[in-house]
């Protein structure tokens, strides 16, 4: 196996330093409360609010960024138009944005007097300063995760498995369903993992939309910089390291699902 | 042929001009140097650091400069200063995790303590060594309201009937929020007399603020641009700002009949200054700040000067006339007011819950 001894050397160098040397040092931080402490920690009412408004919220926006992740990959790869490449050039921007650009961005436009706020509000829809405007912001920040991840499988796809289906007297939907969608599945899957992790750990987009009610739209990463101010850096280590439990423990079960939806579909 | 022969010649000139590797190397040495040079002429010139809080900016724009044109007609030498600003808690915190702050001038004591407990960079008894309590200037809160006053918000009991929002900062994150917090309980408290009435007033008010925001720089924004709430309990010196940034005709400034003495410090960074030789220059832009001249600059940012026969009469006279206290004559002494109504458990965090 040439090359083999210096990419996993570099792998390993890589991963220590940058990944697992500043977790490991969280790691410990927290750990100094032992076991107990952190699960006292976790199940404080706030605490469990603010990771119940963190999870439940990134969950759902992932899955909506997903959903209209994969349109919108599927046009830009389908179909020519006039435009297309600025669009799919536009697509990157939340990638691109400082995140705090996005949250006052979009702060702006979803309050009450804002362009969009202002048609909502007469509808008793609030969004800036509720749940509804985190998720707002998550979804943004999702969407390029969910389009780039299927884009290079939709391009994949030949069209004439396609016309085969269709000759074989398959409806629409079915070879939507049978055909296009399940060698689809893994990169959908692999879009929703980063785009829940990402929105997981966001703080500049959300924070300005969000309202920060304790108990009502404030997130886990908010806690923690609460906790900073507080000087207590044990307790927000320990938020951090709960955070980080759950979201692996999320990540490992949508690995495995991949690796299922493969086994399953019989697709790389 | 035209185009191939052209291209010859650019690939010619390209040739030329490339450099060999030893050349280039030599290239680079000689910028380097030259750079290292510049930057040595640039430090012969002394920097300070002066790590702020949010609202500050305007304010420190100005004292800066003076001080710099002050330094050099005294001693000829070049002082730059610069000043870093945010959330007087997090800026704290990166003195304490080790930014090399030549002075601190924040929000809240409590913050400057915080500094000498986990470093030891400042020593403890840093309020006693400067004049004034280490207070160079003073502020208070005042609310700001959307022009006409539509609400009807006279005074502090307005803040806690039902229907009227409150936009402030989070207490947890803020100085500013936690001056206004601290004037809602005095003001409850002057008036009952009773520390468990003051925590129901508190508790009202709190039930008021449909938004915390970090700092309270957000907040202002909250309530002045995004048009949320019918009332800001701010710094005296943003409220002003808010006047005359957004226009007075939009809106307009209601002096309680109490408020707080809102009292932001200054302190040197001791351990910092004598690890960078710039004691000198530091102490002498603290004892700056206490100069006429200085005085009347935060006079005229809508502070309140602690000479203030160092300001212009129409600077002070735009300042509200109205009652003051300190908070330190209700609960005592700075480590039990930051333990008791901010920390992990205490006052906020109790009515906070729902």
């Amino acid at each position: 196996m040439p090359g083999f001894g210096i990419t996993l050397g570099y792998t390993l160098l890589y991963l220590g330093l940058l990944v697992l040397l500043p977790l490991g040092a969280l790691i410990a931080k927290a750990s100094g409360i032992g076991l107990s402490g952190i699960i006292a920690v976790a199940v404080e009412p706030r605490v469990a609010a603010a990771l119940w408004t963190s999870f439940s919220i990134s969950l759902v926006a992932a899955a909506v960024a997903s959903l209209f992740g994969l349109l919108v990959a599927w046009a830009l790869t389908r179909y020519d138009f006039p435009g297309r490449r600025i669009v799919d050039a536009i697509v990157d921007l939340p990638f691109a944005l400082p995140t705090a650009v996005a949250g006052i961005a979009l702060a702006a436009l979803y309050a009450p007097n804002g362009w969009v706020g202002s048609f909502l509000e007469p509808l008793g829809l609030k969004v800036a300063y509720t749940p509804l405007g985190i998720f707002v912001a998550l979804v943004f920040i999702g969407l390029p995760f969910a389009v780039r991840t299927v884009q290079p499988l939709i391009a994949d796809i030949e069209r004439e498995l396609e016309e085969a289906s269709a000759l074989l007297g398959a409806s629409r939907w079915r070879t939507v369903w049978s055909i296009l969608l399940p060698p689809l599945l893994p990169g959908v899957l692999t879009g929703f993992a980063l785009a829940f992790a990402r929105a997981v750990g966001e703080y500049g987009s959300v924070i300005f939309i969000a309202g920060n009610l304790p108990y009502v739209s404030e997130i886990a990463p908010l806690l923690i910089v609460i906790k900073l101010s507080e000087y207590d850096y044990t307790g927000a280590t320990v938020i951090a390291t709960i955070m980080l439990a759950i979201s692996f423990t999320a990540l490992l079960v949508i690995n495995l699902l991949q690796a299922w939806s493969r086994k399953r579909f019989g697709y790389v | 042929m035209q185009s191939r022969f052209l291209q010859g010649r650019f690939l010619d000139v390209a040739g030329e001009s490339r450099l060999s590797p030893l050349r280039s190397v030599v290239a680079a040495l000689v910028i380097g140097a030259s750079l290292l040079t510049l930057s040595g002429a640039a430090s012969a010139q002394t920097q300070l650091l002066n790590v702020s809080y949010d609202p500050t900016r305007e304010l420190y724009r100005e004292i800066n400069q003076a001080f710099a044109d002050e330094w050099k007609a005294q001693t000829g030498e070049a002082v730059n200063v610069r000043a870093s600003h945010g959330g007087s808690g997090a800026q704290a915190r990166t003195v304490i995790d080790g930014i090399d702050a030549d002075v601190v001038t924040l929000g809240i004591p409590s913050d400057i303590d915080a500094i000498a407990k986990a470093t030891k960079k400042i020593p403890a008894d840093w309020r006693s060594r400067l004049p004034n309590s280490s207070l160079p200037y003073t502020s208070t809160v005042v609310f700001l309201v959307r022009k006409g006053n539509p609400k009807g918000i006279k005074d502090w009991d307005d803040l806690v009937k039902p229907g009227i929002q409150v936009i402030t900062p989070n207490p947890k994150t803020s100085a500013g929020g936690r001056w206004n917090f601290l004037a809602a309980w005095g003001y409850s408290h002057a008036k009952d007399g009773s520390a468990d009435k003051a925590k129901d007033f508190v508790t009202a008010l709190y039930r008021n603020v449909p938004v915390l925001d970090t700092g309270a720089r957000g907040s202002t924004v909250t309530f002045a641009q995004r048009g949320l709430g019918d009332v800001l309990p701010a710094w005296e010196n943003e409220a002003f700002l808010v006047l005359d940034e957004f226009g007075r005709d939009k809106f307009e400034i209601v002096v309680p009949t109490l408020s707080i003495l809102a009292e932001p410090p200054v302190a040197l960074v001791d351990a910092n200054v004598d690890a960078k030789g710039t004691r000198k220059v530091a102490e002498g832009y603290l004892k700056f700040l206490y100069s006429d001249k200085a005085q009347a600059i935060f006079a005229k940012h809508h502070y309140r000067p602690s000479k203030a026969e160092a300001a212009k009469p129409e600077d002070l006279a735009a300042l509200p006339n109205l009652k003051l206290f300190t908070i330190e004559s209700l609960q005592g002494n700075w480590d039990d007011i930051q333990k008791n109504n901010f920390d992990s458990g205490g006052l906020f965090d109790q009515i906070s819950k729902r």
